[in-house]
């Protein structure tokens, strides 16, 4: 026995017994204090994936169009024009539970790097949100931190927040899910990996010096938040906008650069993960020299210098002798820059400090060598009760006016405005259609297309099933590009979980993942990039499992697109689609009757897909005047949105058999409301006879009052008044 | 004619600014690089929005230290037309270019959102082409956008015709619901004595094709143009 394990000290290093033991035959020797924390980080969950790194495998990764996969800081696809859409989503929860302004913006801060690093340039960014009750105290100061902290990075860098969703759910209590997507352009020939090879290359360190910020992040991402977690604030990054901006404009000119081999950001773990990656990437080693990191702070030592997790830093790998234009570049942009060490080829990390080597690991033990961890899968005993739901206890009433009042100023459905208006959603003028809509749509300058983003969570659908839950997310997300005339193309993935020696959120992982493989490889809509956040607990409860997409789709010409307002008095209104009678994990029953229970709705995905491809076609040929996607809150509330939206009136008239409540506010999915001009109804009847989507003619646009059936009359003013509470 | 688009650190609507002149507008232009303290041949200097390094001071009081702000005032001075936008408003009144000064808006957050605006003063080199209270679509998107300076200063711009922007409502109305950001006196956009320098909070240039609205920000680059060609045929005469 030595003196480490002695002490047990790879537990204060959050390692098993196992893992060190490992650790020792790797090296074939016990490892120092710095190796220790060095592999702590490297196998924490949030860098080595070594609970999911399986199940992940079964997400479907490839398509023609996919350039990049999995693998690299973003996955990349192709549009068919000059330019290639790079994308992904992270989390940044817990640091944005303990200090939400500081971390929402190194959220925001961390994906453009990821973005920019490939040498795209960031076109969009995209957050969803998941905070605890709407009418806590510490939630509204979270929430106004998140937001705030959003708007603060988002605006100055000069990229646009375009969409995204805010829910609120005590499920999120003391944990919130910050997830931040971020898309770019990039040109195919300048496309850049985080790579590091050829013997003597340099590698140069730029942007911000390093200090004692954010050190063990990573770790700390990688373990549950309770009560004592605030005293953690220290690992908790500070953003600078300013430099990132200027580390945009710097990096984007030196991947121009032949000279320039591989460029990587300094994220989680810091240092030591993006130069141990960059390494294993290109099969080589690394040697670099401490007192060459360029420090903020005095007497750092070299586990802070290389855990740190200070932001805006990038890694440039240069060939050997032609450091010079990549140098004067960044000193155009007024970017610190030092030569921090060169390639080596006995593919080990060795980190000196004033020329006397201090750790020296192979790359692969730390890149791939985090032992896998297998678990048990079992179902929650509990499941199956939570998805019992008698409709027969719910009483049906005459009249739903207040109840829809009621429902269109739930935090969850009201108008987001006042979130997305502290967003600069306009900056690089693409932003053709707004937050707001179903997808917000950007377009690309010098050609007719444009592409169609949206992100899309339902922790609460999931929590009901899990399997099931994560289709619908999927299918829902292309629903909402597809009813704006987009072709779903790929999705990037943020899998918000519980901690998964936990077993029921550990099922509800597996399943999750079984759901969105199932519904991406069915809508042709890999997944190309993505991350892990699991250990999303709060005093031992796990949040709702909340997998969240972000998806992008294609439009070849941008004057054929729709939007989700009605446009002309007396126009037609059609309910595409199916009603089913079923309120499973319904807002409404929620907010109305406070019950989470049943089966999430019902879900034809076949029909879906049909359902996508015919409103494409119909928007491609000018035959739609609106169109909206019925999720949340159900018909009642599609309805009530394009109404508010046009400030035009609505007079429906269901012919059902169906619970009134059910058809109100069901939540049955494959279903989309659209408006026609009266001129274009029998084109489009005979098209949906044609490709057999269910229609059904369910009133007219007309007035300034919603009136559906015997149920619901109201004027606009009312309904808008409601709708903009939050 | 030539448009100068000037570029500080942390600018992030110099290429909005540069799409929207050049290749929407197709009026030549050029970036001048904020360490310039020189230039020549240009007709018109843009300073985009953005936020100058960082704006973590008092915003735009860092950029107007800048070395090419000396040739911009220079410029000025000389009665070259100098539009500041957003931020570059902001610049300007810093580099006191023009008077009063922009402070955090009134809700204490940034506002992003379409706006309009009505033209209060149409004898301007930036506004000849619009009527005099003619109502144009042009987005915000500031933290610092409320206008605030002494009330004899707004007198004598009032006197003097300087207020040439004022946020009104849909009809032209300028009321208190119509103003976004708490700005004395609903001002959206002001220029100077001379009538050669003009400073404005909404964006023009995202304003200026048909996929991003009404096109109305087209209106204050055409009034420009016009306005130096008719200047270049009266010294040619």
């Amino acid at each position: 026995m030595n003196k480490l394990q002695q002490k047990n000290f790879w537990q204060k290093w959050k390692l098993t017994s196992n893992e060190y033991k490992t650790i020792c035959h790797i090296l074939g020797r016990e490892p120092n204090e710095l190796e220790l924390g060095i592999f702590s980080v490297m196998w924490s969950e949030h860098c080595s994936y070594k609970n999911t790194r399986s199940l992940l495998k079964t997400l479907p990764a490839k398509a023609n169009w996919v350039v990049q996969g999995p693998g690299e800081n973003a996955g990349i696809i192709d549009i068919g024009e000059d330019e290639l859409v790079v994308m992904k989503m992270e989390s940044h929860n817990h640091p944005s539970a303990i200090e939400p302004f500081q971390g929402a913006a190194t959220g925001v801060g961390g994906i453009l790097r990821d973005i920019f690093t490939m040498g795209a340039r960031p076109i969009a960014l995209l957050d969803s949100l998941f905070f605890g009750d709407y009418n806590d105290n510490h939630t509204k100061y979270l929430f106004n931190g998140v937001v705030g902290g959003i708007s603060f990075y988002g605006n100055c860098v000069g990229v646009p927040t375009v969409g995204g969703e805010t829910v609120f759910s005590k499920d999120y209590q003391g944990n919130i899910l910050v997830n931040v997507m971020c898309v770019g352009l990039v040109k195919r020939e300048r496309i850049v990996r985080a790579i590091a090879k050829g013997e003597g290359n340099s590698v140069i360190l730029i942007g911000a010096k390093t200090g004692r910020d954010g050190i063990g992040g990573a770790a700390f991402a990688s373990v549950e938040l309770n009560k004592k977690s605030e005293e953690d604030r220290p690992a908790v990054q500070i953003g600078d906008p300013f430099a990132e901006k200027l580390l945009i404009e710097a990096c984007l000119e030196i991947v121009q650069f032949e000279e320039v081999i591989g460029l990587q950001d300094c994220g989680a773990a810091g240092l030591t993960s993006s130069l141990s990656e960059m390494a294993f990437r290109g099969d080589s080693g690394l040697e670099i020299e401490l007192s060459k990191v360029p420090q903020r702070e005095l007497e750092m030592n070299p586990f802070e210098v290389m855990l740190s997790e200070s932001q805006e830093r990038m890694v440039v790998v240069v060939k050997k002798g032609m450091e010079e234009r990549v140098l004067s570049t960044l000193k155009k942009w007024e970017l610190d820059s030092s030569v921090i060490g060169q390639v080596t080829r006995d593919r080990n990390f060795t980190i000196k400090d004033n020329g006397k080597v201090i750790a020296d690991i192979p790359v692969s033990s730390l890149a791939e060598g985090a032992p896998a961890i297998q678990r048990n899968i079992k179902e929650p005993e509990w499941q199956k009760e939570k998805t019992r739901l008698n409709l027969d206890e719910l009483e049906e009433y005459d009249n739903y006016n207040s109840i829809l009042l009621k429902l269109l100023s739930s935090p969850n459905v009201a108008c987001k405005e006042g979130i997305y208006q502290q967003y600069d959603h306009m900056v690089q003028v693409n932003t053709i259609v707004p937050p707001g809509d179903d997808a917000a749509i950007l377009r690309l300058k010098g050609s007719k297309k444009a592409i169609a983003l949206t992100t899309e969570g339902n922790g609460r659908y999931c929590f009901l099933d899990p399997y099931q839950g994560a289709k619908i997310v999927v299918a829902e997300a292309a629903r909402n590009l597809s009813c704006k005339g987009a072709l779903p193309r790929a999705v990037t993935d943020c899998l918000n979980f519980g901690a998964p020696e936990n077993s029921d959120s550990y099922w509800q992982l597996v399943q999750a993942i079984k759901g969105l493989s199932e519904a991406c490889k069915f809508f042709n809509t890999p997944v190309i990039s993505g991350n892990v956040s699991l250990y999303n607990e709060n005093d031992g409860k796990p949040i709702d499992p909340t997998p969240v997409i972000g998806m992008v789709g294609v439009i070849d010409d941008y004057n054929q697109i729709c939007t989700l307002d009605f446009k002309n008095e007396n126009d037609l209104i059609f309910l595409l689609g199916e009603n089913h009678n079923e309120l499973g994990g319904s807002e409404y029953l929620e907010v109305i009757h406070n019950r989470i229970c049943g089966l999430p709705p019902f879900l034809d995905i076949k029909l879906e897909k049909k359902l996508h491809s015919f409103c494409r076609k119909m928007i491609e040929e000018g035959l739609f005047a609106s169109a909206h996607d019925c999720s949340i809150g159900g018909l009642a509330i599609s309805l009530s949105e394009s109404c508010i939206c046009s400030g035009l009136g609505a007079e429906i008239d269901l012919l059902t058999d169906f619970r009134s409540d059910c058809i109100l506010f069901g939540e049955s999915q494959s279903r989309i409301v659209i408006s026609v001009s009266p001129d274009n109804t029998q084109k489009l009847t005979e098209s949906a006879r044609e490709m057999d989507i269910p229609i059904q003619f369910i009133g007219h646009v007309r007035g300034d009052i919603l009136k559906i059936n015997k149920w619901i009359n109201l004027p606009l003013t009312i309904i808008n008044e409601a709708w903009r509470k939050l | 004619m030539k448009f100068g688009i000037v570029q500080f650190p942390g600018s992030n609507c110099d290429f909005d600014c540069y799409y929207a002149i050049k290749n929407v507008m197709k009026i030549p232009s050029a970036w001048i690089w904020h360490k310039q303290n020189e230039f020549s041949g240009f007709d018109c200097i843009v300073l985009p929005g953005g936020f100058t390094y960082g704006d973590y001071l008092r915003v735009g009081a860092i950029a107007r230290y800048s070395p090419v702000m000396k040739a911009i005032i220079n410029f000025a001075r000389k009665g070259g037309l100098v539009v500041g936008i957003c931020n570059g408003f902001q610049v300007l009144t810093e580099a006191r270019l023009l008077p009063g000064t922009l402070i955090r808006n009134e809700c204490l957050h940034f506002i992003c959102k379409k706006q309009s605006i009505r033209v209060e003063n149409n004898h301007t080199p930036f506004t000849g082409m619009c009527q005099k209270g003619q109502v144009l679509q042009m987005p915000i998107a500031h933290g610092e956008g409320c206008y605030f300076a002494d009330i004899e200063i707004i007198n004598e711009m009032e006197k003097n015709n300087q207020i040439i922007f004022r946020y009104s409502d849909i009809n032209g109305q300028t009321s208190k619901e119509a103003n976004p950001n708490g700005s004395i006196s609903n001002i959206a956009g002001i220029c100077n004595k001379k009538g050669n320098v003009l400073g404005l909070m909404p964006h023009p240039e995202r304003n200026i094709e048909d996929c991003l609205g009404s096109g109305d920000g087209k209106l204050i680059f055409e009034s420009i143009e016009m306005y130096l060609k008719k200047e270049k045929i009266l010294q040619n005469n």
